[in-house]
């Protein structure tokens, strides 16, 4: 079949499954978008920004697992992905990016909208092409999705030149691929489970801790199993959120800089930390020398270069989670750990780090209890970076895996707006809810449009500060409450601005409007702003601050700091 | 080439497909990681559109596992060896210009010939001498031309092939590392 270069694309996409494509037009790639009408199946979302494109295409794939897709133009529009592309590829998430760049002849001459758009993303996609000739896009395109969607999942950008997609070339999609540089091993070396097993057959004080790894490869009845075989404790990082369920009478929450006090604390107290699908980033270990050193440590990923980057670990397994936490759950022998979880049930005891303050003002951790009472745990929780992120990872409790939709090794603010959008579009049967700051939401709200034209229905929870409040409290407590640049004196209102975008807004200064405004926006169909006006300078607690250890905690705020 | 006493250097070898950017890919990987390279030398391969690169690194043993690693994680790169720990033929050629009058010119030819190089080009008042070998007899050599006037000096960076029949080929990949005592972390790339 002898198809345009466009066409081939879009016959790929298919090939592949996509439904959906997030995007925005432009100069080099117009004759792309000019055959979209050919291929009615394909769902094009024109976003306000193509940075709402990447976000809402990661979004997309955290909540369905497979991998998003996101269109933009050469120059501009590819530099403007720039954000999303970088978040995605922090947190490890499957995205394929499809750019135009100026045609053939121009490349390399500073031609008008012409960037080096595989070399500005060469260090944030797991891999990208430049494809020179029509007959190599299919092959690109299949080579794109494999990668994107096996081993530590991850972006692929392919950019293409403006007169590719017009030159015709013999299109038969390829069935499989050939990589020979690109083999992820999936089933773990026997003798490393053997180890494994041992250990923990061995342990006193065995804790878990759960990654992003474990809903990447749906491992969630694996991971139950082993802890409930071995009775362990399961703490899970930021983004393992919702991999356990928080309910669960294992479940000892998340660690960490802003984590629960009890889980760092018996991680520093723990004889053997499982690590699954994790990478021991800073804001779980502090200052990663002092991380569990009492501990003797298994660490189970998908990505080699993982292992021994930030810890060393004794017992290395390299291999997909489900295939090798089914072989462990296989020798592991029964276990009741009486004396450990005993002691882990005193430390939630001794440190009850979700205590929030008796007051009658409009607290956020309040909201978000409210939040989680409203949807019983059930709804996708969508954040930006910063204090309502940690916030909403405290208090919500997650019931379901994929969940906790957030930028967690980027730290992007702004995507709370187009990541949410891009969850409902995947999961457009489950509510969802963007947590957001009030700065973050600034940042990419153009996107509201996208979803009054859409009908994507997210609900927004701005917890509105006024302040880029994680700023501020590291102002505060490091800085003497120098507050530069961190003080909103001129947000806009937000209800009226809701109004102006054709979606109901509500504001909230009261404990008592909050559970009614939260079931109020959920009765409504369309996308809804809640414009929570809260506390100012409530801080996140417990804190341990950067670089350095569960001996420097901040439980709770110091009497003196105590607030009028 | 400055070396850093206090660093060991590793050497690696690496198959790449022969594509457009790859040197990018993995001299951006180096870069972006913070690895130093001491030298990077690239040709084809024995196989049509397989190249083989050459790296020497400093670091200690985590640097260069994580080196291997990540030079693993290329899509693009097919076999990594470090070879530092093994019996290794490893050379590197060097051209150096140096200063030679007629008065000198005779010494510096015995100083050549002693470490079996070539003078490649003379003129009136330099030669230009060609010289093989590893890293130590380079700069051997250079120290003791340099009080003649070394003018320019261009190196190759090492190349580096084990000795007998252990290859960098991939297909002996599981053999080779059956050989070598397994190190912590190791187990991973099995």
């Amino acid at each position: 079949m002898r198809l345009t270069g466009a066409q081939i694309v879009c016959e790929s996409l298919l090939k592949e499954g996509v439904e959906v494509i997030f995007g925005l037009p432009g100069g080099a790639i117009l004759p792309l978008y000019q055959t979209l009408p050919e291929y009615p199946q394909l769902r094009h979302i024109l976003v306000r920004h193509e940075q709402g494109a990447a976000h809402a295409a990661d979004g997309y794939a955290r909540v369905t697992g497979r991998p998003g897709v996101a269109w933009a133009t050469s120059g501009p529009g590819a530099t403007n992905l720039v954000t999303g592309i970088a978040t995605a590829q922090m947190d490890s998430i499957p995205m394929v990016i499809v750019t135009g760049q100026v045609a053939r002849a121009s490349i390399g001459s500073d031609a008008f909208q012409e960037t080096d758009t595989t070399g500005i993303t060469l260090p944030i996609t797991k891999h990208n092409y430049l494809v020179m000739n029509a007959a190599d896009i299919s092959r690109a395109i299949k080579e794109a999705f494999h990668i994107a969607s096996t081993g530590r999942p991850g972006p692929v950008l392919v950019d293409i030149p403006k007169d590719v997609f017009t030159e015709e070339a013999e299109f038969e999609y390829p069935d499989k691929v050939d990589l020979p540089g690109y083999k992820p091993n999936l089933k773990g070396h026997p003798a490393q489970i053997r180890r494994a097993v041992r250990a923990i057959d061995q342990s006193e004080r065995p804790v878990i801790l759960a990654g992003h790894g474990v809903i990447f490869s749906g491992a969630y009845d694996e991971l139950r199993e082993l802890a409930e075989k071995a009775q362990i404790p399961v703490i899970t990082t930021l983004l393992g959120i919702s991999s356990f369920p928080d309910d669960h009478v294992l479940c000892v929450g998340m660690p960490g800089m802003h984590g629960m006090a009890y889980a760092s604390l018996a991680i520093e107290e723990a004889d053997l930390l499982i690590a699954l699908g994790m990478r021991f980033d800073d804001r779980i270990t502090g200052k990663a020398s002092s991380f569990a050193v009492n501990a003797k440590k298994i660490h189970i990923d998908i990505d080699p270069s993982e292992i021994g980057k930030n810890v060393e670990v004794e017992i290395p397994i390299v291999g997909d989670l489900k295939a090798v936490l089914q072989k462990l759950n296989e020798r592991v022998s029964s276990a009741t750990h009486l004396d450990w979880i005993n002691r882990v049930e005193e430390l939630k005891r001794d440190h009850p780090s979700m205590k929030i303050r008796e007051t009658e003002k409009l607290l956020p951790q309040y909201i978000i209890r409210e939040l989680s009472q409203a949807t019983e745990g059930k709804a996708i929780i969508v954040t930006g970076v910063g204090q309502h992120q940690m916030w909403a990872a405290q208090h919500y409790k997650f019931t379901e895996p994929r969940s906790l939709v957030t930028s967690g090794g980027s730290g992007s603010m702004g995507y709370e707006v187009p990541g949410a959008m891009g969850a409902q579009v995947g999961r457009p049967d489950r509510v969802v809810w963007s947590v957001a700051g009030d700065g973050g939401f600034q940042m990419t709200m153009a996107e509201l449009a996208t979803m009054v034209e859409n009908k994507i229905p997210v609900k927004f929870a701005i917890i509105n500060n006024n302040f880029l409040g994680m700023v501020r409290q590291w102002q505060e407590f490091f800085y003497d409450k120098s507050y530069v640049a961190t003080h909103y004196t001129g947000n806009p209102d937000f209800v009226k601005l809701a109004e102006a975008f054709g979606m109901l807004g509500i504001r909230v200064t009261d404990k008592k409007q909050v559970r009614p405004a939260i079931d109020k926006a959920m009765e409504n169909d369309g996308p809804v702003i809640v414009d929570f006006v809260v506390e100012e300078e409530e801080n996140v607690y417990p804190m341990i601050p950067a670089g350095t250890t569960i001996h420097n905690l901040i439980e709770e705020p110091a009497p003196e700091k105590a607030r009028r | 080439m400055t070396t850093n006493g206090s660093q060991p250097r590793h050497t690696i070898t690496a198959l790449v497909q022969d594509k457009p950017g790859v040197l990018n890919r993995v001299a951006s990987m180096f870069r972006r990681r913070g690895f130093n390279i001491a030298s990077l030398a690239v040709g084809h391969s024995e196989v049509p559109d397989l190249s083989r690169m050459t790296f020497v690194v400093e670091g200690d043993d985590r640097v260069v596992e994580q080196v291997t690693k990540h030079l693993h994680k290329l899509i693009d790169v097919i076999k990594v060896s470090d070879i530092s720990d093994e019996n290794v033929v490893s050379r590197e050629l060097a051209l150096i210009r140096v200063k030679a009058k007629v008065q000198t010119r005779s010494e510096i030819m015995q100083i050549v010939d002693i470490f079996r190089a070539n003078i490649v080009d003379v003129a009136t008042d330099s030669l230009i001498v060609e010289v093989t070998g590893d890293e130590d007899k380079i700069d051997s050599l250079h120290d003791l031309l340099r009080p003649f006037g070394v003018v320019e000096l261009i190196r190759t960076g090492s190349i580096a092939l084990n000795r007998g029949m252990g290859s960098a080929r991939s297909e002996d990949r599981s053999a080779r590392q059956r050989r070598s005592p397994p190190r912590w972390g190791q187990a991973a790339s099995v």
